[in-house]
């Protein structure tokens, strides 16, 4: 049996077969994750209609820089993610694990600052809850708009700390020898829902950090 | 076929025997067993609610159990049949037994999946038990902030923990199948040669991938809001309680056809099978399945006429809902145009299925009683929903839910249940369900309204009709639970086509192969090829290799 | 015949008998259908019943002119259901200019109602017939559903918002009122009475029992005690816009937005000030907040709607 064919699952006809379905299962699976964080956003776009002004000088409340260097981390880990795919497609195993392991320290380096700032966010006394402190007149908004902040941010992070045991998982995988040119299907979707997570910061960064601010 | 060449062939049920061969199962028919048997279990834990309600409610004061018992009862009552019994059923039980069988493929695309989706769906159900056990949670299944958020002291956060997790079941379950119908179709199977089961559930499918992760998100939302104080839905910060409405019910009216659906493609088998002719229009059938997937996604606000959404909101909800009406109503008339010039037989799960069409119908004709603003005002939160939805959920979904499983229980046990009890149940059933609801379109048209503990004594009679109703309802199910255990044992062997019917999951024995098909069939003929003989529909293709 | 129970619900309001005319209609629609459906599958199931077991009905596969029919013309009926129901609705939901308005307040598990003249009321409501009277509704904590079978009409009652309902009584009686939202433990305790009196009668009502402070004096007394005056004076200060004549009117605000000064601004604009500005004015406001009721709010905002009257008269 060829080596490709080692990896073909019993219920599948041939290779073929199970790498379009694989594909087409991490497609439809994205669809629910849009679907997911769309719930979100789409209360976010009511409450930013409603108060704009509350969530623009709460948005000011939040570091720029920090974000902004948090977007280009991402941007960056996105980019070494490619390189490990296509690493896997041209069967080199040692790039192949080293973009996996970059990706992985950008990815923690995203997380670190990340919890930075919420611990910032907690000395600022900017967390929702009773110890909460905003200028009196647009406080409960602002409560609102922070209350968005750490669920949506807390959500992206979460699928991010998923993301990163993927990334270890297919590290160990390459490791043993797993991939090949033939086969490395499940890096090639792991860098699907990595782009994914990307792409949801991309949103969030503008609709969180920079409201209002050129104004 | 007799017992011993049964025992001696090698089939799904006997090529292990342990519980670990069916705890780390992948095989897609065993999984479907373990999923009957927890939604089995659920059913009758919702039902042990819904009975004590209507012990309650045979007087109009409160002297069984008190308010804040009777509210926990009600909701625990929703919650548990509306996410453990009615979403997983028929999907999980016998699209998950037939999909790939009917479709000629060995299994789902994604068999680890499967299995993983029945532990979610174990935990989350593990979750919600314990929250009733707890104390249980009296937030009504609809979970309206701000009383879910910040007003109610029972457990909600346990409870919308379980839902949450059941949810991604229902979602990798959606996933599986779409992928599944899409891409292991056995050669010559087209999509317009298949089975409207299929059609029914790759319809289903859609619906379970886009929307449940809405309701997941807020229910996480209303668990945050319980547990950190986050004002998304507070009033007190500014946050709005309707927005709440919007996100539930963006879900939870696409969950309704989650609901009805698979139970519409049970019913298109079973009529082609017992008249033994194909279903008339059966492209507009498919069809009708994917339009109302879609339009279901547009009409949520129906269930928000009175809830301070705007006048023109309310319009176009109102139009919508007349829309997605139309593709049932199709179906119901397509399904009785089969009936004529056909060979009909009134095998039990044909009794089911003709039912089932009655009584959907005029679940549905209710429902266009309330999406008419003009009467929608009077009867919103009154018992007339409650009849509605019952008439739909019950009378229809749970309804295709039995005639499926008699219908296949041949397939899936190898033996044949005993049939005058079944169609003696099935009569129990239709006689006990109207007695139990028709009276609820009185009561509601009445002014009665929902989740009510105690009520004017006027309402008492109605009432006590519905509670006697109730009981009888309950024999009636009662009875394929012992009759089917039952025939397990002592049950007539059954061959591989006891209904002489058309499908591919017939063409192969019973109890079928792990790898279903000792050979990958190839597919010549469309779906309800009655008019031919079932060799002519099929040929063999190469060894099914595993 | 006398069943000793009712199976249909008194028309005690101009809406009732319109509600029900198109119950009827869809009630008509309905048997015909499940008639229609009924009687085919038992007609066919029994002419068609399988009288050999290798009986092959020849295979019929659809006729689309017949699909077509029966999409057409149960949209069309479906049709005629929307647009009834709709205008029944615009109706339920514009109340006449000349309605009485009385206030309503929810909150777990009791009403209270509180009407122009100062009078409350607890779980009760006293109207007088041929009158068109207008609720307004708030809520103190959850949703709730002020409901009137007999009246047909059925409103949720939110926190921190104002809605409304209207009806116009014809039949003198007492009537069932309902909350209609499930809002916890009392939730079906949780009813009352509506009195539906002569209009003597009900001004005999008005005038006997305790003496009451009409709402817009009460409103005008709260209107002082706050110092609202400070800033809002008739002619306006630079701290703030004049309310004379503000009520229904079209404010500009800060940023270009415009929004109607309708109840629901007025009690946002006291609770929470600076969610919108007027144009021309600085974010100084106060926020009242826990100062004042729901009662209060209400009565404040009669007092400001006064003054659109008040400056007619001056002016």
């Amino acid at each position: 049996m060829s080596k490709v064919e080692a990896f073909r699952q019993h219920h599948f006809e041939d290779v073929e077969q199970q790498h379009e379905a694989s594909w087409l299962g991490m497609w439809v699976f994205l669809a629910t994750e849009v679907m997911f964080f769309g719930g979100m956003f789409a209360c976010y776009f009511v409450y930013r209609h409603w108060y704009l002004q509350a969530f623009a000088s709460a948005s000011n409340h939040l570091d720029v820089l920090l974000g902004g260097i948090n977007t280009a981390v991402l941007i960056c880990s996105s980019f070494t993610m490619a390189l490990a795919v296509h690493s896997a497609e041209t069967a080199r195993r040692k790039p192949l694990i080293a973009f996996l392991l970059l990706t992985i320290v950008l990815g923690l380096l995203f997380l670190g600052i990340k919890f930075y700032e919420y611990h910032t966010k907690f000395e600022e006394h900017l967390v929702p809850g009773s110890s909460f402190r905003f200028e009196a007149s647009l406080a409960r908004p602002a409560e609102i708009f922070f209350s968005f902040y750490f669920a949506m941010t807390g959500m992206h992070a979460v699928h991010m700390i998923i993301g990163i045991g993927l990334l270890t998982a297919l590290i160990f995988k390459a490791r043993r020898g797993r991939f090949s040119a033939a086969y490395h299907t499940p890096v090639e979707l792991t860098g699907l829902y990595w782009h994914f997570v990307d792409i949801v910061w991309i949103f969030l960064f503008p609709l969180l950090y920079l409201v209002g601010r050129h104004l | 076929m007799n017992l011993s060449e049964i025992e001696r062939r090698e089939h799904y049920l006997n090529v292990n025997y342990g519980i670990r061969s069916w705890l780390f199962t992948t095989d897609h028919k065993r999984i479907a067993w373990l999923y009957l048997l927890s939604v089995t279990l659920f059913f009758f834990i919702g039902g042990l609610f819904a009975t004590l309600m209507r012990i309650e409610l045979m007087t109009p004061q409160g002297d069984l159990v008190q308010a804040e018992t009777y509210n926990k009862l009600f909701t625990m009552h929703g919650v548990t049949m509306i996410f453990f019994f009615l979403v997983p059923s028929i999907p999980a039980v016998l699209g998950n037994f037939l999909v790939p069988m009917m479709i000629g493929a060995r299994d789902l695309a994604f068999p680890r999946l499967n299995l993983a989706s029945w532990y979610i769906f174990i935990i989350g159900g593990a979750f919600t038990l314990m929250a009733a056990a707890a104390g249980g949670v009296d937030t009504g299944w609809t979970f309206y902030t701000p009383y879910s958020s910040i007003y109610s002291n029972t457990h909600v956060v346990l409870t919308v923990v379980g839902v949450f997790i059941t949810g991604f079941s229902s979602i990798l379950t959606g996933l599986n199948f779409i992928v599944t119908i899409h891409k292991m179709r056995a050669p010559g199977m087209t999509w317009f040669r298949l089975p409207l089961f299929i059609w029914a559930h790759y319809a289903t499918s859609i619906i379970f991938v886009l929307g449940t992760p809405v309701i997941a998100i807020t229910l996480l939302l209303v668990g945050l809001e319980r547990i950190f104080r986050l004002g998304i839905f507070d009033p007190a910060l500014g946050g709005d309680p309707v927005l709440f409405q919007h996100l539930f019910w963006f879900y939870s009216h696409p969950a309704v056809y989650i609901m009805i659906l698979p139970a519409m493609g049970v019913v298109s088998e079973l009529i082609a099978c017992f008249s033994r002719k194909r279903i008339f229009g059966y492209s507009v059938v498919a069809f009708a399945s994917l339009g109302i997937a879609v339009i279901g996604f547009l009409v949520w606000g129906h269930h928000m006429f009175v809830s301070g959404q705007s006048v023109h909101a309310g319009m176009v909800f109102s139009f919508l809902s007349m829309v997605v009406a139309i593709p049932s109503a199709i179906k119901v008339f397509n399904w009785t145009a089969t009936l004529y010039k056909g060979s009909i037989s009134y095998d039990a799960p044909m009794l089911y299925a003709l039912g089932f069409i009655g009584l959907f119908t005029i679940g549905g004709l209710t429902g266009l009683f309330l999406a008419t603003l003009g009467i929608n005002v009077h009867v919103h939160d009154t018992y007339f929903v409650v009849a509605h939805f019952h008439y739909i959920m019950v009378g229809g979904a749970v309804m295709g839910y039995l005639g499926g499983i008699h219908f296949w229980w041949p397939k899936m046990t190898g033996r044949t249940y005993p049939e005058i009890w079944a169609r003696l149940a099935a009569l129990i059933i239709f006689i006990g369900f109207n007695l139990t609801f028709f009276p609820q379109f009185v009561l509601g048209y009445l002014g009665m309204p929902r989740r009510y503990h105690v009520y004017p004594p006027e309402f008492q009679v109605l009432n006590v009709m519905s509670t006697a109703g109730a009981s009888i309802l309950a024999v009636g199910y009662l009875l394929p639970l012992l009759y089917l255990v039952w025939s397990l044992r002592y049950g007539a062997v059954a061959g591989a086509n006891p209904w002489r019917a058309r499908g591919l999951e017939w063409q192969t024995p019973s109890p079928p192969p792990t790898e279903n098909f000792e050979r990958t069939p190839i597919v010549t003929e469309g779906a309800y090829a009655y008019e031919k003989d079932p060799e002519e529909i099929y040929s063999l293709g190469k060894p099914a290799h595993v | 015949m006398d069943l000793g129970f009712p199976l249909f619900p008194e028309q005690a309001s101009t809406m009732a008998s319109r509600v029900d005319a198109l119950f009827f209609f869809l009630v008509a629609v309905s048997v015909f259908f499940v008639a229609l459906i009924f009687l085919a599958i038992f007609v066919f199931a029994v002419k068609y019943r399988r009288r050999a077991e290798d009986e092959r009905p020849e295979p019929i596969e659809g006729k689309l002119w017949l699909e077509v029919a029966w999409s057409v013309i149960p949209f069309g009926l479906t049709m005629v259901m929307f647009v009834w129901g709709a205008i029944i609705f615009f109706d339920i939901y514009n109340p006449p200019d000349d309605a009485l308005e009385i206030s309503i307040v929810g909150r777990q598990w009791m009403w209270k109602a509180q009407h122009p003249t100062g009078q409350s009321e607890i779980n009760e409501l006293h109207v007088p017939l041929g009158q068109p009277v207008k609720l307004m509704m708030t809520s103190e904590d959850v949703i709730h559903d002020f409901y009137l079978p007999a009246f047909r009409v059925k409103q949720d009652v939110l926190p921190g918002r104002y809605t409304s309902v209207w009806f116009e009584a014809t039949k003198a009686g007492v009537y069932q009122l309902f909350c209609a939202e499930y809002c916890g433990t009392q939730h079906s305790g949780m009813i009352g009475r509506v009195v539906a009196l002569e209009p003597a009668q009900f001004e005999k009502w008005l005038s006997g029992g305790a003496t009451g402070v009409s709402m817009i004096d009460q409103g005008a007394s709260l209107f002082k005690r706050f110092g609202c005056e400070t800033c809002h004076r008739a002619g306006g200060t630079n701290q703030g816009p004049s309310l004379a004549g503000l009520f229904g009117k079209t404010v500009k605000l800060q940023g270009g937005n415009t929004v109607t000064a309708d109840e629901n601004y007025i009690r946002e604009s006291i609770l929470d000030p600076r969610a919108k500005i007027v144009a021309g004015y600085q974010p100084i406001m106060p926020t009242f907040k826990g100062l004042v009721s729901e009662e209060g709010l209400l009565q404040l905002i009669a007092y400001i709607k006064s003054l659109n009257t008040a400056e007619r008269k001056t002016s």
